[in-house]
C-alpha cells in the first residue's frame, strides 16, 4: 500500500464535540476516514454515533473541535459538500404518495441534476435496488427491506464520492440483509468511500476495513475486525450456561479454566484458546452445564471487553 | 468533481419544483376547497341570501350583496389556502414523511425549503387570483381598474398567514394544537373579518376588535381593489399584511433550520 496524503483523507475529525442543552452526546473524538475505505462506527444505541453521522453529513454543527469534509469546512461550505455526499438516514425519508420513480427523481432535482441525468439514472438506481418492476408503484406499497433498498438507490443519485449509511439494515430479515449487503460490497469495489453505523457485530465484521467502537461518546478502540478482536480478545469463547439460580454465585470458580471470563445475568463466556478442550476440562472439574456453546471471538467480545457491556444492552 | 453547478440563490426553485411534482399527484381534492365550496357560497350567499337582503335594505355600502360578497371569497379562498397548506401539511414533511429532511441530506438548505414551500403557496394563490378575478369581473363586481392586482393581492393573503403557521409547525412536535387553532381561531375569523356584512354591521366597541383580525385587512383590500378605497386606508391593510408576511418568512427561517438542523 502507497503512502496516503492529506487529500485521500475524506473526513478528518480531532476534538469533536456535540452537545445537546446539558447532554453531551459526542465528548471529543478523533478519527480520519481515507478515500475508497469503508469505515464503521459500532457502538449499542445512545453512543453517539446517529450525531456523530449527522456531524458528518454536514446536517450538524459540532459544537467543538474540527472536522472537514473532503477538506472543507461544513459550517460554510455544507451545500458543497452534501452535493458530494449520499445520505442513508436511520429512517426511510419518503413521500409515500408518489411513485418509485418520482421519489427518485425529485432528489435528482435537488441535486440540480440535467432532466436526461435523471431519467438515466433512475433507470439504473431502481436496477441496481432490484425494483424496477415497481417503478410506477406508490412506495407507500413497498416492504420494509425494499424501501430500505430504495432510499440506498436514492442517495447513489448524485453519484457520492462519500456515502453515509446510519443503522441501514435495522428492522430487516436476514435475507434481505443479505441483499444490501451485496449491493454495499459493489459500491466499495467501485471506489466509493462508505460510513457505516450498526449495532450488528456481523455486519461489522463483513462490511468494514476500518472501525471505531464508540460507548458513551467517545471511541474506545480503534482499528481493523480481525486486528481488534486479536488484541481485545482471546481465539475462541466457550459459552456456558450453568442452570442453577445462583450462577452468578458460582461463575466465578470457573475463572482458572480461562484467560478471562465474563458473567452475564444468563450465562458464563470463557476467553479462552481452544472452546473443545476448555469444554472437557469443565466437564472434568465435575460441572454439568445445561447448555455449552463453542464459538470464534466475535467483535461483540470486543464490546463486552471495553465497555462491561453486551451491544443490545 | 462536484457535480452541482448552479448558484445557490436559485436552489429553492428544486424545492418549488417537488412541490408543484407532489400537486400534480395529488391535486383533486383541492379543487373542492378552492373552487367548488366557494363558488357555493356565491351561489348560495350571493344570490339565496343576496335577494333577502336587496328586499329589506337594498344595497350595502352602495353594493348589491353579491357584488359585496364576490371579492370577500377571494380573501378568504386565499387564506383558506394558506393556513390549509402549512399546519398539518408542514408538520407531516418533518415528523411523518421526513421529506423535509430529506431534502437537507441535499445541498439544499433549511431557508431553501422554507422559500420553496411558500413560493409554491404563493403559486397556488395567484392561480386562484386569476381566476376568481375572472369570476368577480363575470358577476360585474369588478368596478376599478385595480381589480387587476386581484391576483397579486391573493397572494399577500396567502403568505400573510401560511408564512407564520408554517413558522409555527415548524416548532411543534405534535397536531394537538391545530384543531383549537381551527377551531377558535380560524372559524371565527372566516365568520367575523366582515366578510358577510359590512364592519359597521358591529356595534361599535367591537368594530376595534374586528380590525385586530388579519383577514379583515385582507377582505378590506381586495374590496377595495374592486370598488375603490381611500389610498391611507389600503396601505393600511396592506402594511399589516405584509408585516405579518415578514415575521412570518423570519420566524420561519429560524424554525426550519432548529428542526433540520442542529
Amino acid at each position: 500500500m502507497t503512502t496516503l496524503d492529506a487529500s485521500d483523507d475524506v473526513v478528518r475529525a480531532r476534538g469533536v464535540t456535540k452537545r445537546f442543552g446539558d447532554f453531551d452526546a459526542v465528548r471529543g473524538i478523533d478519527f480520519t476516514i481515507r478515500r475508497g475505505e469503508s469505515f464503521g462506527f459500532l457502538g449499542p444505541n445512545g453512543a453517539g454515533k446517529t450525531s456523530t453521522m449527522r456531524m458528518v453529513s454536514a446536517v450538524s454543527t459540532p459544537t467543538s473541535g474540527s472536522l472537514d469534509i473532503f477538506g472543507l469546512d461544513p459550517a460554510s461550505r455544507g451545500s458543497e459538500i452534501r452535493g458530494r455526499l449520499g445520505v442513508v438516514p436511520q429512517e426511510d425519508t419518503f413521500d409515500l404518495d408518489l411513485s418509485l420513480r418520482l421519489n427518485l427523481e425529485m432528489f435528482g432535482r435537488y441535486f440540480d441534476l440535467p432532466r436526461r441525468v435523471i431519467k438515466e439514472r433512475t433507470g439504473e438506481l431502481l436496477e441496481f435496488a432490484h425494483l424496477s418492476d415497481r417503478a410506477e408503484d406508490k412506495v407507500d406499497n413497498l416492504s420494509g427491506g425494499m424501501k430500505r433498498r430504495l432510499t440506498i438507490a436514492r442517495a447513489l443519485m448524485n453519484r457520492p464520492e462519500l456515502l453515509i449509511l446510519d443503522e441501514p439494515t435495522t428492522g430487516l430479515d436476514p435475507q434481505a440483509r443479505h441483499l444490501l449487503w451485496e449491493r454495499l460490497y459493489r459500491l466499495k469495489r467501485e471506489g466509493v468511500t462508505l460510513i457505516i453505523t450498526t449495532h450488528y457485530m456481523d455486519e461489522a465484521e463483513q462490511l468494514c476495513d476500518r472501525l471505531v467502537v464508540m460507548d458513551h461518546g467517545r471511541i474506545v478502540a480503534e482499528g481493523a475486525p480481525a486486528d481488534l478482536i486479536t488484541t481485545h480478545a482471546s481465539r475462541e469463547v466457550l459459552e456456558l450456561r450453568l442452570g442453577a439460580e445462583d450462577h452468578a454465585a458460582l461463575a466465578p470458580r470457573l475463572a482458572d479454566l480461562a484467560e478471562r471470563i465474563e458473567v452475564l445475568a444468563d450465562r458464563v463466556l470463557l476467553y479462552v484458546d481452544s472452546a473443545d478442550d476448555t469444554l472437557a476440562s469443565v466437564h472434568r472439574a465435575g460441572w454439568r452445564p445445561e447448555r455449552a456453546l463453542q464459538r470464534r471471538s466475535s467483535l461483540e467480545d470486543v464490546f463486552l471487553r471495553l465497555t462491561g457491556r453486551t451491544l443490545d444492552e | 468533481m462536484s457535480e452541482v453547478t448552479s448558484l445557490g440563490w436559485s436552489r429553492w426553485r428544486r424545492a418549488w419544483w417537488f412541490q408543484a411534482v407532489y400537486y400534480a399527484q395529488t391535486w383533486r381534492g383541492s379543487v373542492v376547497s378552492s373552487v367548488l365550496l366557494p363558488l357555493g357560497y356565491l351561489g348560495a350567499l350571493g344570490v339565496g341570501v343576496g335577494h333577502l337582503v336587496s328586499h329589506h335594505s337594498g344595497l350595502i355600502d352602495g353594493q348589491t350583496y353579491l357584488h359585496f360578497i364576490a371579492p370577500s371569497l377571494l380573501a378568504t379562498t386565499a387564506f383558506q389556502l394558506g393556513e390549509g397548506e402549512s399546519l398539518w401539511p408542514v408538520l407531516a414533511s418533518f415528523k411523518w414523511t421526513r421529506s423535509f429532511h430529506a431534502a437537507v441530506t441535499t445541498p439544499l438548505t433549511p431557508r431553501d425549503v422554507l422559500v420553496g414551500k411558500l413560493a409554491w403557496v404563493a403559486t397556488r394563490a395567484f392561480a386562484i387570483g386569476v381566476l376568481y378575478a375572472l369570476i368577480i369581473a363575470g358577476v360585474g363586481a369588478a368596478h376599478s381598474w385595480w381589480a387587476l392586482t386581484l391576483p397579486l393581492l391573493s397572494v399577500v393573503i396567502c403568505l400573510a398567514f401560511a408564512a407564520p403557521l408554517a413558522a409555527y409547525a415548524a416548532k411543534v412536535d405534535t397536531d394537538i394544537s391545530f384543531p383549537l387553532i381551527y377551531r377558535f381561531g380560524f372559524v371565527p375569523m372566516f365568520l367575523f373579518s366582515a366578510t358577510f356584512y359590512p364592519v359597521s354591521a358591529y356595534p361599535g366597541w367591537l368594530r376595534p376588535l374586528v380590525q385586530l383580525v388579519p383577514l379583515y385587512h385582507g377582505v378590506a383590500l381586495v374590496r377595495a381593489a374592486c370598488f375603490g378605497g381611500a389610498a391611507p386606508a389600503v396601505l393600511a391593510h396592506l402594511i399589516v399584511l405584509l408585516v405579518l408576511i415578514v415575521v412570518g418568512v423570519l420566524w420561519g427561517d429560524v424554525t426550519f433550520r432548529r428542526r433540520l438542523i442542529d
